[in-house]
């Protein structure tokens, strides 16, 4: 995983509520056997007509937008599967920050595993900050995660809430099984713990 | 925390599976039961292998195929049409081999989707934790236990290690008191509760559903109503453990017998929230006043009565309201103040891991017999499992069903969403037993209306949505 500290680059305004993951990335794109490669399926329901061709009305289809880093949403971003194709996608477009009032769990996770930086900002901020979006390639949004602070085009700070713990893991690029195998000892003793309390989980 | 202080059923099973809190408070979380099946695998394993781990617990695991799969005969014939599906499968069935994990394969009788092969072979039980790359894992938390969907790097975290990092999520309790009208099920129970606490409603939280109506359902009602939670915005739903969930245990393939039964069911009497628990959100609905319902937009929340109107975006609260009704109704494919009864559908399709058990095949048996599905419908009953279908047939339901003009069908996901040969066209309506009607979810261009069996069962009869309480 890629160590993410500072980000400066364009913000793509997606002025929707309920991104749902089936829109991120439709089922039928779910049938790789690899993490990479999806950036093409991102959107692909909103980004490609039915015969195949780009819908120019989509806002990652238009420049600067088509290099958008940031993505700026409305509320409860990411809902419906647990599919990790939905970070991966976005990531393999070249996106590694969303900004939105509020994510849904599983794809809140899903993004700190992958390197992709969710910050929860009030529904007023993300509406200024999808107005800055709007101005496009004049209106770099930078992301600093060091200081926990979104700055504007204008110079203004935003500063985020974010858990220390993914805060340390996102800046560090750490990968969380490696910590986690560290701990081995313990799980060995949890379980000699649950067999003796609970042994038919044990055949 | 105190011996002393009330806890509720989520905080016991979680308190009963901690390994270790790390130092900032993520708790390290031992997990009983991992599900896994070829879509959401594939790279977890391949992480596994770049890394020379093995499955910590390969007896705590169980892989299934679900997704991919034709429901037709083909499935047992040939090989699989669509090279990247069969390219999932095989490395699904490759994947297992290599790391020695157990495995249900496709001609297995007990085949079908992992969120009902589960609690059927017993290895969901009540007091678990357990997880699958699936978020319609919280279908389990039905047994009494403590089930949530994860990410791809999490299936890999629980394989290399039996574990998974979590922050303790709140306590919601939805309580539904009284009983259920005629006509009315499970599914109308949790689509009136989407309705009423929205598709965001549960982030965050862990949903108890409790109350007597919930008591009063059978284990396909309770399967029924969790799996829907994530629909609701929570992780997990959950119904406390008690007689009707014991009665279900027993017997079951992975389930203990005898002395150790005795011993397990013990313990899990002990795990219903305690009288005085504290829960951070309450929600109370009344059995009483539910009446059949069916989602008319792109969202679970979108739900009304039968009896209702398609909504005007005119009369929305607030301009990015309207916009999101404005396109609800154009995909769909509706007209503001149009009766939902009067929707004509093009495809019924009962199945998913939300209603495709024995008792859900029975209620929509129970509105087919002796009829015929309307001119120019196409309507399917793909049952959950290789098992259900027998059992189904055992009963002659299939025979109800392929004399009515429905395909009666192998186990798998089939429509519940666009993944495998089972696919809406764009522009079809359908009447789906299905969790979710997101744009395109059951194929491109698609448009779904969410219904209970016997609904969408008399949706086929008709050829338009009907209210089930005028079916004679
Ligand atoms: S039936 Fe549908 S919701 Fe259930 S596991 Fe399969 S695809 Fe997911």
């Amino acid at each position: 995983m890629d160590a993410f500290t500072t980000l400066t680059g364009i913000a793509a305004p997606l002025p929707m509520a309920n991104v749902d993951t089936d829109k991120i990335i439709p089922a039928r794109f779910l049938k790789t056997i690899q993490r990479t490669g999806l950036g093409k399926a991102a959107f692909a329901n909103l980004r490609y007509n039915e015969d195949g061709s780009e819908n120019p009305d989509f806002v990652l289809n238009k420049e600067p937008y088509r290099k958008a880093e940031i993505l700026i949403a409305h509320e409860n971003f990411g809902c419906g599967s647990s599919r990790e194709h939905a970070p991966w996608a976005l990531l393999d477009f070249g996106i590694r920050c969303v900004i939105a009032p509020d994510f849904a769990d599983i794809f809140h996770n899903n993004s700190f595993k992958n390197g992709i930086l969710p910050i929860k900002l009030p529904r007023e901020i993300c509406d200024q900050l999808m107005e800055d979006a709007r101005m496009g390639e004049n209106a770099r949004i930078s992301i600093d995660l060091e200081r926990q602070v979104v700055v504007r085009p204008n110079g203004d700070e935003i500063p985020f809430e974010i858990d220390p713990l993914r805060r340390h893991l996102l800046l560090n690029g750490l990968d969380d099984i490696g910590q986690t195998m560290q701990r081995g000892t313990a799980i060995d003793s949890f379980e000699a713990r649950q067999q003796a309390a609970q042994p038919w989980l044990y055949g | 925390m105190s011996a002393t202080k009330p806890r509720t059923l989520y905080d016991k099973i979680f308190d009963a599976h901690l390994v270790e809190t790390l130092p900032d408070g993520t708790a390290l979380l031992y997990i009983d039961r991992h599900l896994v099946h070829e879509v959401t695998s594939p790279q977890a394993f391949e992480g596994l292998r770049m890394a020379g781990r093995p499955v910590r617990r390969r007896e705590g695991t169980m892989a299934v195929i679900d997704h991919n799969i034709a429901t037709d005969e083909s499935r047992y014939t040939g090989r699989i049409e669509d090279p990247e599906s069969r390219l999932q499968v095989e490395t699904l069935e490759k994947n297992v081999a290599e790391f020695d994990v157990p495995y249900i394969p496709l001609t297995d009788a007990r085949q079908g989707i992992v969120h009902v092969v589960g609690p059927e072979q017993g290895l969901s039980l009540p007091g678990m934790t357990i997880v699958c790359g699936d978020s319609h894992t919280s279908t389990h938390g039905a047994m009494g236990a403590l089930a949530f969907g994860i990410g791809t790097s999490e299936v890999e975290h629980v394989l290399a290690t039996q574990t998974l990092l979590q922050k303790r999520a709140k306590n919601m309790r939805v309580t539904v008191d009284g009983v259920l009208p005629k006509g009315c099920t499970a599914k109308d129970i949790v689509l009136a509760i989407i309705g009423k606490i929205g598709t965001a409603g549960g982030t965050g939280h862990v949903i108890e559903f409790a109350g007597s109506a919930i008591r009063a359902l059978d284990m396909a009602g309770r399967f029924t109503v969790c799996n829907m939670s994530i629909e609701g915005g929570a992780r997990a739903g959950m119904i406390a453990p008690d007689e009707t969930t014991f009665e279900y245990v027993k017997g079951r393939p992975f389930a203990p017998q005898g002395e150790a039964l005795e011993r397990a069911i013990a313990w899990w009497k002990s795990l219903p929230s305690d009288e005085g628990a504290h829960f951070d959100t309450e929600v109370v609905l009344d059995a009483a006043e539910i009446v059949p319902m069916v989602s008319w937009g792109t969202s679970p929340e979108d739900v009304l009565p039968i009896t209702a109107v398609v909504p005007d975006p005119a009369s929305a609260k607030d301009e990015a309201r309207r916009d999101q009704l404005q396109r609800m109704v154009e995909y769909m494919g509706l007209t503001p103040g149009q009766k939902l009864s009067d929707l004509k559908v093009d495809v019924v399709f009962i199945g998913s891991c939300t209603n495709s058990r024995i008792e859900d095949i029975r209620a929509a048996a129970d509105i087919v017999r002796g009829k015929a599905v309307a001119p120019g419908v196409r309507a399917m009953v793909v049952p959950g499992s290789g098992l259900v279908k027998k059992a189904a047939e055992a009963e002659g339901l299939d025979a109800v069903f392929k004399n009515a003009g429905f395909e009666w069908r192998e186990a798998g996901c089939s429509m519940c969403l666009g993944m495998n040969p089972d696919k809406l066209t764009p522009g079809q309506r359908c009447a789906s037993t299905s969790n979710r009607n997101f744009e395109g979810r059951q194929g491109p261009g698609g448009r779904t209306h969410l219904l209970s069996p016997a609904m969408a069962a008399a949706a086929a009869i008709t050829g338009h949505l009907t209210d089930v309480r005028e079916m004679a």
